[in-house]
């Protein structure tokens, strides 16, 4: 085996692990298996590799071989463009799209999960250096596992409350309380709505959930998610079954109508609850001190 | 061809509530508007909407 061959085994290993941890399957489907699954173990192996040789580089006074990083980050932003184009592609095929904001949250996420494994296995590596191989699997688990628990973002359940309300009728208009949402000129559609349809009030906790709910792209990934997980009686060339959100502009509430598959109202209000908040939808206007005295 | 209105279904009475270049389609009874809506939308892949004065339109969203 050659001078730091130990160190550089052991933080791949390290660093494919803590790649491997990150790509579960759940219900966003995606990525897919298997060779969604194969292009990130190996993309992640590359991450792992480059981690790994920045140490002995250093050790062996080799600065020049700190370039190799730039290639690298290069490399990993292709991966977010890689994942962009693919999913925009499946986009038109979805009967609720998820929309460009989730799409450029996933994507952003799989590029940032790259950097991770990079410096899961340079954090292993340097362990190794300074210790033993025990230690620095050890330590870099656990590094690992503080970097992939530090970009969890926040659930729609911290920033609001869920509700699940009637529809409310108004001669051919649907609607949740005065905000009509949809007009459906077809009888049984309506009735449809009327014995199927179900009302999801999202009422947002402060000004920054507020701000961050108005915005389109979140609330095309809730319905988009939401339709995922309680099934959702919808065809092409059936629109009037479409679900939407629609904001209450007095007050901020998001008002989502839809018609699920599966009409428990329990699991609905823990599935909204579960349905991440967008990177790119979040707004903080609170963290500003014109937004704090404007919200008084 | 998004959001445009495809056609518009309303009874014979109402003939002095529709004009202009738009597909107009006259129907004897509320029944046959019914109908004749529910196959447009379902022909042109576009959905009802009612405006509530006798008149429905067929919309591509």
């Amino acid at each position: 085996m050659f001078e730091y061959g130990g160190l550089f085994l052991t933080s791949i290993l390290v660093g494919i692990v803590a790649r491997a941890f990150m790509l579960k399957i759940d219900y966003r489907q995606f990525p897919s298996f298997p060779h969604s699954y194969a292009i990130h173990l190996t993309l992640g192996m590359i991450a792992a590799a480059l981690g790994a040789l920045i140490v002995p580089a250093l050790v062996a006074e080799e600065y020049i071989a700190v370039t190799f990083l730039t290639i690298g980050a290069q490399q990993f932003r292709d991966v977010r463009s890689m994942e962009r184009d693919s999913l925009n592609r499946i986009e038109m095929t979805e009967l609720v799209p998820r929309g460009e904001a989730y799409i450029e949250g996933i994507a952003k996420l799989f590029e940032a999960r790259n950097y991770m494994a990079l410096l899961t296995s340079l954090a292993t590596s340097l362990i190794y250096y300074y210790s033993n191989t025990i230690l620095a699997i050890i330590g870099g688990g656990i590094i690992g596992y503080i970097l992939h628990w530090f970009m969890k973002g926040a659930r729609v359940g911290d920033i609001a409350e869920i509700k699940i309300v009637e529809l409310s009728f108004k001669g051919k208009n649907i609607g949740i309380d005065d905000v009509i949402m949809m007009n459906v000129g077809e009888d049984e559609a309506f009735k449809k709505w009327h014995h199927e349809g179900i009302g999801i009030k999202v009422i947002p906790k402060d000004e920054n959930a507020r701000a961050t709910l108005a915005g389109l792209g979140q609330r095309q990934a809730i319905l988009h998610d939401l339709s995922i997980l309680m099934g959702i009686k919808l065809d092409k060339g059936l629109q009037q079954f479409t679900p939407l959100a629609r904001l209450n502009i007095e007050n901020g509430t998001l008002n989502i109508i839809f018609i699920p598959q599966e009409p428990d109202k329990v699991f609905i209000e823990e599935a909204v609850k579960r349905i991440p908040v967008l990177e790119s939808s979040q707004r903080k206007p609170l963290s500003d001190k014109m937004g704090r005295k404007a919200a008084d | 061809m998004a959001d445009n209105i495809l056609a518009i279904i309303t009874r014979k009475e109402n003939h002095n509530k529709v004009a202009g270049g738009l597909p107009i389609f006259f129907a004897e009874d509320e029944q046959e508007m019914e109908r004749i809506s529910t196959l447009l939308a379902r022909i042109t892949l576009g959905m009802v909407h009612d405006l509530e004065n006798g008149v429905k339109i067929i919309i591509k969203h």
